[in-house]
């Protein structure tokens, strides 16, 4: 598999691959590796990492470890399900406007750019301020704030596809425009698409943390954004309350973006200057 | 002659190899290559495309790609232009030897009046100004009207003959001893080219430099060649003067290529009696409006405009034209991928005006009429394999998955490839083979009516014949109604029973191929005759294998 190779060769990607697929174990495993609720009071408030507690309880005295671990599943469920839904969108968006052109275009471009112009993060919290805090709430704020870059994206790439002779001769075959649209410019458009999807899930998962940060997170699930907003005024009397939720963050963000990146050079091999030179 | 007449060569190349990378298809693009360009000569160095003409001329410019390495000797008064340092090789480049490319929208800067990019030239190399006289000169010496005020227009503002003129100053702005030229007429109409090539050969006259041209048409090189060498697999396969490689080549490839190169003369058929008319276009109107803005006034091209003509069963009828002229446009509404603001084509079976049907009454009447494309890799979806792309007009219509296999394997055998394509993927084939799968695909649905929008003009001169016979032997099997775009009158000549001459959208001469072609009446016509490249030379020269 020649695609896997490629990805294969950059070793920042596959770094990032591995510490992503121990994040993904630790959220799966989370029951097992620390059974019970997150949110019950272990031990003391407020003790330094220890054999028992490695990395510290809060002031509540609720296990950190604990609550990093099933803190993941939320991470990655919220980065993964929004980005799910603004690429749904942002596609489906983009694909019509480019296809069709003309007014319709004018239309969703003009409904792009009214999302575009609102600052985002301002807009999620509005949305989520709105909507009440819950997981549903978040994933919705989240993904109609970021479907814009998308749909701009896919945009270009339909707009000079569907110029191509091939989706010329697929009208001339008789297909269905929708036909058309899903089967044969789609799947050409579809590698700057998942590479840039892949790097929302980070900037989705950081818009979670700082909207949990505010005190917007879902109060009945343990996320890391809320265990560093909640640790905020003992910062300097029990670092590891903020330090290792906070960890546990910058990682994922980053194996996220060396992925996004890896799968960017291996899907347009032609694009980075180590490409090899021939035919 | 006497060992002491021959001049020392301006350049003289020594087993010049260039390597190419791991995964390339041959291990060397230029293959231990000697070559001499002699002062006060035009050399033409011939061959298709990945023959490695245009590495050669780019290693004399030490222009080659990074990864490649090169070895041998380029020798330049003294110098090996080989792992010449860079500066010294700037200070060559320009002054020396100058270079024109083939598409010089893509050479000039865009944004940057012509005039001072002249000017760049003269003061990257050291020459105190003013240069409004030099660069004005210049301009003038190439034929440029007005060159006081074409100095100061952008590149887009000019035609693309008149680019590669604006090109054509900058390279010889500062006398080089050498002037490279890679393809400078393949992007141009033959009008245009017949202009530009003059000019070249003028002005190698009037300077007495050498010339490097490297083409792929021996059209190009019969009109202004002193010498020629031909290219193959990145080796030189055969040189000389050019009156006697084209009046006795002693290589095969070179004596296949100059039988492939398709020639103006009448084609040997039968009329087939009575005409069947099969599809027919009245007055066909379209004109292209650019959307104004708030400042800018709507401006209207007229891309065709009273287009009439009749196409009959079983007979080829040829549209020619030059870049421009409407006749894509033409096709693209008669197959329906666009729409006409006025006028009739009427199929036969069916009632009424094609252009006024919906696209639901549409629907069931685009397989009648069905088109072949111009760019063999931008017409087949590269994610699809050979078969889905044939096939995804029988499946759209309902054929089966299975009656749909069978076809495909006809098909393929039809258009001379192997069933076994089917199962690959565009990338496998090479420009030849994907027209032709093209070709099938656009006769899957047993159409009566075939669009060919400029086939074989993509192609090489040896695969173009090839393809030309399949599109006339499925023409004659298949009693199909072609009509065929090219801007190739050679090829219109070849394959053509009627022809139709278009210039600025409208129709200005049509009629039996062997009238308007070899008889013509409009002074267009004959302008575009007379243009043909190396016409003389071609028509003088036999052919060693008669083609029917």
């Amino acid at each position: 598999m020649p695609l896997f190779r490629r990805f294969a060769e950059n070793r920042g990607a596959v770094a990032g691959l591995a510490v992503l697929a121990a994040v993904m174990v630790m959220a799966l495993a989370a029951p097992l590796l620390a059974p019970g609720d997150p949110m019950a009071t272990r031990g003391q408030p407020l003790l330094p990492p220890s054999a028992q507690f490695p990395f510290g309880t809060d002031m509540l005295g609720r296990d950190v470890l604990a609550g990093v671990v099933h803190g993941a599943r939320i991470s990655l469920v919220i980065g993964l399900i929004s980005t799910a839904i603004a690429v749904l969108i942002g596609v489906s968006v983009g694909a019509i406007a480019g296809f069709f052109g003309g007014w319709v275009d004018d239309v969703l471009v003009r409904i792009t750019e009214f999302f575009q112009t609102i600052p985002s993060f301002i807009f999620a919290i509005l949305l989520v301020a709105i909507m009440t805090p819950s997981l549903t709430s978040i994933v919705t704020a989240i993904a109609v704030v970021t479907w814009p870059p998308i749909a701009r994206l896919a945009r270009s790439e339909f707009m000079s596809l569907r110029r191509r002779e091939f989706v010329e001769a697929a009208v001339l075959s008789g297909l269905s425009r929708p036909r058309i649209i899903v089967s044969e410019v789609l799947p050409n458009a579809v590698s700057p698409l998942i590479v840039m999807g892949s790097l929302m899930i980070a900037t989705a998962i950081l818009t979670e943390s700082a909207l949990s940060f505010l005190g917007l997170g879902d109060p009945n699930r343990i996320s890391w954004g809320y265990m560093i907003g909640a640790a905020r005024t003992v910062f300097r009397q029990a670092w590891w309350l903020s330090v290792f939720p906070g960890l546990a963050i910058a990682l994922t963000v980053l194996a996220i973006n060396l992925v996004g990146e890896g799968l960017n050079d291996a899907l347009n091999p032609h694009l980075n200057g180590r490409a090899k030179v021939g035919s | 002659m006497n060992a002491l007449d021959v001049p020392a060569p301006l350049v003289a190349i020594r087993r010049l190899s260039v390597q190419l990378g791991a995964n390339a298809d041959r291990l060397y693009a230029v293959d231990g290559v000697d070559l001499d360009i002699k002062p006060g000569k035009i050399l033409c160095l011939v061959g298709e495309s990945g023959s490695g003409k245009s590495i050669t001329a780019h290693a004399i410019m030490g222009l080659t790609p990074k990864p490649l390495a090169c070895s041998g000797e380029i020798l330049f008064d003294g110098d090996n232009l080989i792992g010449l340092a860079a500066e010294k090789h700037r200070a060559i480049r320009g002054r020396r030897i100058g270079m024109i490319f083939q598409e010089p929208m893509a050479a000039l800067n865009p944004v940057m009046r012509v005039g001072r990019q002249i000017e760049e030239v003269f003061r990257y190399h050291g020459i105190p100004g003013p240069h409004d006289e030099r660069v004005v000169k210049l301009l003038a010496d190439m034929g440029l009207p007005e060159p006081d005020l074409l100095r100061h227009s952008f590149p887009f503002n000019l035609s693309g003959g008149q680019r590669q003129r604006v090109m054509i100053a900058m390279a010889l702005a500062l006398d080089p001893e050498l002037l490279i030229a890679d393809e400078p007429t393949t992007a141009l109409d033959v009008t245009t080219q017949k202009q530009i090539l003059a000019l070249i050969k003028a002005a190698q006259k009037q300077r007495g430099m050498g010339v490097l041209m490297i083409t792929h048409d021996f059209g190009v090189v019969a009109e202004i060649g002193d010498e020629v060498a031909v290219m193959r697999h990145g080796r030189i396969v055969e040189r000389g003067p050019v009156s006697q490689v084209l009046g006795d080549p002693q290589h095969d490839y070179t004596r296949t290529l100059l039988d492939a190169v398709p020639r103006l003369r009448p084609r040997k058929r039968e009329p087939t009696g009575e005409r069947e008319p099969l599809l027919s276009a009245e007055r066909v109107v379209k004109t292209y409006s650019s959307r104004g803005g708030w400042f800018a006034p709507r401006r209207t091209v007229a891309a065709v405009q009273d287009a009439s003509f009749t196409l009959a069963r079983g007979e080829t009828l040829g549209i020619v034209g030059e870049s421009g002229s409407g006749k894509s446009t033409l096709a693209r509404i008669i197959v329906r991928l666009l729409s006409a603001d006025a006028g009739q084509v009427r199929l036969s079976g069916v009632e009424g005006n094609m252009l006024d049907l919906s696209s639901g009454e549409l629907a069931p009447l685009r397989r009648r009429v069905q088109m072949v494309f111009q760019d063999p890799f931008a017409s087949l979806n590269p994610r699809r394999t050979v078969f889905e792309i044939i096939a995804q007009g029988l499946l759209a219509h309902g054929v089966s998955r299975q009656a749909a296999r069978q076809r495909v394997d006809e098909l393929l055998r039809l258009v001379a490839l192997e069933p076994a394509a089917a199962a690959r993927y565009p990338n496998a084939f090479s420009g030849g083979q994907r027209q032709r799968i093209g070709i099938a695909r656009a006769l899957a649905l047993e159409p009566d009516v075939l669009v060919a929008d400029e086939p074989v003009s993509a192609l090489d001169v040896s695969i173009q014949s090839r393809v030309l016979e399949l599109l006339d032997d499925l023409r004659n099997r298949l009693r199909l109604g072609m009509l065929f775009i090219t801007h190739d009158l050679r090829v219109a000549a070849q394959i053509c029973d009627h022809v139709a001459v278009m210039q600025r959208g409208r129709i200005v001469e049509m009629g039996p191929a062997a009238d308007v072609l070899f008889n013509p009446r409009q002074d267009y016509t004959k302008l575009l005759i007379d243009s043909i490249p190396g016409r003389g030379a071609f028509a003088r020269r036999p052919q060693s294998v008669p083609n029917d």
